[in-house]
């Protein structure tokens, strides 16, 4: 681990960043949508490709192994990194939206039945919103909505009445809003659905890439979050679940890897975490993945936060001088996000023109319609931070911002 | 009247007037401010395109031979661009529409606001333009 945060030396690990973009320096704040990748995560998938690549768990032979080895050890770092009480608790996806699909079509299937009720937050993306509407409709459920308020913080005295009033089954929340930046509070969030013995899935896709999660401190039930938000490649996802859970659920996939004996008489199936990986895994980006991590592991401890906290700070200040620009979503507890709105112009509009000076932002609804519904809002711009952004890319940015509405109005 | 393709060499002509980017699309956000504003009754759900980010609407009427287009978008480059397409297409035959090329979008340099698919409109509302041509043909 290093001792010092050299932000010189970070931006250098990742080598998209220096490159011009319509003639401008790169200036990249759509983190919250993707995170770019340090050169070691790029180095290893040109390993793997180069010189391990086979079909892993079945093969005898030595590249089989080398494989196989790779791509178990990324889930051995997985346990460490999240706490995790056994690698078996690791279930490999595609990404977010699939990890939590996976746990609404098995677990919810055997679990909800007419009545039932699940609770989602106002805050969430369609992928925590839609898959629980899809069960819930199937199973005569319902699905219910903890408020927020005008800050964008979740209303949690409204949440404990909805639990205390309701057959609440499940409860689905996100860690950290991907559209305003909001930390929820998710060790209250779960210590009161457990006290009415309901199960927790927490989305978790814009939390692991800003600060550390411990599953079995917080008690969570389940966790997904994508490996391409963690600084890690596309197309891998994890969900984390209890053994006691994750046992009793059935299979979601049925195919190769996830069975134990295939007869036309009967199928018996695989144990964790192979039950849930049916087919062949997308085992050269987990093996890169595993690079993500130690990667996150060599910055000096807290340095992810504090530069983080710099940035958002900062940006708060600068974007506030700028007249007609409101910021949505000004909870206390917020991670390295601001989305706003300029009264009179469309956000589209912004994001055309700043990409033109070289400024990458997000917007447009944020996939969070239910939330832009609570604001009244059609969409908003959205710049999110890294570690690897600096102060004077805000600088930058607002300078671009500025041009922009000059430009629009 | 001018053909489309005289219409599009205009357009193409105007916009190699200017050397930078900012002052090309100053240009088309001007074009947007300036687009006729679309009757509100025409801004039905029938007549909406909705992208992922931007509403368009538009509306067509067959006068005479010809076919004249109505829209409207809630994003200001989206209207300019509106405006560009309604100036070439807007007035005539159906026939003449159907066979549009419409080459000028790449050659002022804006055919990234045609690549966002997803986003705003454009792409189904050239669609819903030839789509008219080819009803209204189909009519007479």
């Amino acid at each position: 681990m290093a001792d010092k945060f050299d932000i010189e030396q970070v931006r250098k690990d990742f080598p998209i960043l220096d490159q011009q973009v319509n003639g401008a320096p790169l200036v990249y704040f759509d983190n919250a949508a993707t995170t770019q990748k340090p050169q070691m995560v790029i180095d290893a998938l040109n390993h793997y490709y180069t010189r391990d690549n086979a079909n892993i768990h079945r093969g005898l032979h030595t590249l089989a192994e080398r494989a196989t080895t790779g791509y178990e050890l990324t889930r051995k770092k997985l346990k460490d990194f999240l706490n995790a009480e056994s690698t078996d608790q690791i279930i490999f996806t595609s990404g977010t939206t699939a990890g939590i699909n996976l746990v609404a079509q098995t677990y919810g299937r055997a679990n909800f039945s007419k009545g039932d009720v699940i609770l989602v937050s106002n805050l969430e993306h369609h992928s925590n919103i839609v898959p629980w509407q899809m069960i819930a409709e199937e199973k005569g459920a319902e699905v219910q909505v903890i408020p927020v308020d005008e800050a964008g913080v979740l209303d949690v005295k409204a949440y404990v009445e909805l639990l205390d009033t309701n057959r609440v089954k499940f409860v689905a929340v996100n860690h950290v809003s991907n559209a305003i930046g909001t930390i929820n509070p998710i060790s209250y969030i779960i210590e009161q659905a457990h006290r009415v013995g309901a199960k927790v899935l927490i989305d978790g896709a814009q939390s692991v890439a800003h600060f550390e999660i411990d599953v079995q401190a917080l008690d969570i039930d389940f966790l997904a979050f994508s490996a391409h938000k963690l600084f890690g490649p596309t197309g891998v996802g994890v969900l984390y679940g209890k053994r006691t859970l994750l046992e009793a659920m059935p299979p979601y996939q049925g195919g190769g890897e996830m069975i134990k004996e295939v007869s036309f008489a009967g199928t018996t199936y695989n144990e964790l975490p192979y039950k849930f990986e049916a087919g062949t895994p997308n085992i050269a980006d987990v093996y890169a993945f595993g690079f993500a991590l130690d990667y996150l592991k060599s910055l000096p401890k807290n340095a992810v936060w504090e530069q983080e906290k710099a940035l958002l700070d900062y940006a708060t200040e600068q974007l506030m001088q700028i007249d007609g620009l409101r910021i949505v979503g000004q909870a206390p507890e917020k991670i390295a996000v601001v989305s706003f709105v300029i009264d009179g112009v469309h956000p589209q509009d912004i994001g055309v023109l700043l990409d033109k000076f070289g400024v990458a932002i997000r917007t447009g609804h944020h996939c969070a319609q239910p939330l832009m519904a609570r604001y009244e809002l059609v969409g908003t711009c959205r710049a999110s931070f890294a570690f690897y952004n600096t102060k004077s890319e805000i600088d930058l940015f607002v300078k671009a911002l500025k041009r922009t509405i000059t430009m629009l109005s | 009247m001018a053909t489309i393709n005289e219409t599009q060499d205009e357009l193409i002509e105007e916009f190699g007037l200017f050397e930078d980017w900012a002052d090309k699309y100053e240009y088309l956000i001007d074009l947007g401010k300036k687009l006729s504003p679309m009757n509100e009754a025409f801004k039905t759900e029938e007549n909406v395109i909705k992208g992922c980010q931007s509403k368009v609407w538009l509306h067509a009427e067959k006068h005479g031979d010809h076919i004249v287009f109505f829209a409207d978008s809630e994003a200001i480059i989206v209207k300019g661009m509106i405006s560009m397409l309604i100036r070439v297409l807007s007035n005539h035959t159906p026939a003449e529409i159907m066979q549009a090329d419409l080459y000028f979008i790449d050659q002022i340099g804006m055919a990234q606001h045609l690549a966002q698919t997803r986003s705003n409109g454009l792409v189904a509302m050239v669609k819903q333009m030839k789509n008219y041509a080819v009803a209204f043909n189909a009519m007479a």
